[in-house]
């Protein structure tokens, strides 16, 4: 593994950034330089729903959002671990499959619990 | 050409965190510690840890970022207190700075290399960083697997008390 394979292993990887970039910025260059400007208040006020916003956006959110954030995390670092796993699952085996039925079932106590609380109930009782 | 990608990606990253810490929106604050995250995932590919790369993209770019956005729309950014906080004063300051660089010699000192051992370079390129990763994982350290199930329950647990408060 010398330091060009890594260029070479990538550098599909950056075209693509860039092709994406260019796709992008000049899409939204384009339509600057060709389109009319013509701004007025009712069209510049942000879009709520076509009724007039009536407070600043600045609220506090429910922490209920938060809390499905936080689960998210939890099943996204989950599902990371089944990458290694699937890929030598067929050498290890029975054992492979025994380890990661055990952390899913550790991970399921917690969520069962979460759902038992009634975490996931967003109806106001 | 591999010195020049570095250079560019280690100065681009410490002008996105300065872009980041001086933002006067928080919003625009993640948004850049997003860019942050992407070019730490490169940084992850000059070590040819490609797993680490793609966890850092999927786990802290795609789900710990947006835990940070929630966290910023639950705080209501606009209320924060303006008050004095710990790290304005000198002592806070001399602690922080100490205990970085207390991590810092401790992290130095205990660098070790991949050359010796089982897992050389040359095997994992030979069968794969991520399947590298899942032999030594799943073979070696099954308590290790087991662990992180119980550190992600944790969490879990967190929620449900996060959730019973709020009620």
């Amino acid at each position: 593994m010398g330091q060009d394979a890594l260029t070479q292993r990538y550098l599909p990887v950056l075209i693509v950034i860039i092709i994406s970039f260019i796709i992008g910025f000049s899409m939204l260059l384009i339509s600057r330089l060709i389109r009319p400007k013509r701004p007025y208040t009712l069209k510049l006020t942000p879009y709520e729903c076509g009724i007039p916003s009536t407070e600043d956006t600045w609220e506090r959110f429910n922490v209920k959002f938060y809390i499905v954030a936080l689960v998210f995390v939890i099943f996204d670092v989950e599902i990371i671990f089944l990458y290694p796993w699937a890929l030598v699952y067929k050498k290890i085996g029975f054992y492979a499959l025994l380890e990661m039925y055990l952390f899913i079932f550790i991970l399921l106590i917690g969520y069962f619990y979460a759902i038992g609380k009634k975490v996931f109930n967003w109806s106001k009782e | 050409m591999i010195y020049l990608i570095f250079a560019y990606f280690c100065a681009s990253m410490i002008g996105i965190t300065l872009m980041a810490l001086t933002r006067k929106n928080p919003v625009h604050s993640v948004l850049w510690l997003l860019l942050l995250f992407l070019h730490i995932a490169v940084l992850y590919l000059f070590l040819n840890a490609e797993f680490l790369a793609v966890v850092q993209v999927i786990v802290y770019a795609g789900a710990i970022l947006v835990m940070f956005l929630f966290t910023v729309f639950l705080l209501g950014a606009k209320e924060l207190p303006k008050g004095k906080r710990y790290t304005d004063l000198p002592e806070g300051k001399a602690l922080i700075g100490l205990s970085l660089t207390g991590v810092f010699i401790g992290a130095f000192s205990s660098i070790t290399t991949a050359w010796k051992g089982k897992y050389t370079i040359e095997y994992i390129e030979k069968i794969g960083n991520t399947k590298a990763l899942g032999v030594m994982l799943f073979n070696e350290y099954p308590l290790a697997v087991f662990l992180l199930g119980i550190i992600l329950l944790i969490p879990m647990i967190a929620v449900a008390v996060i959730a019973w408060r709020a009620k």
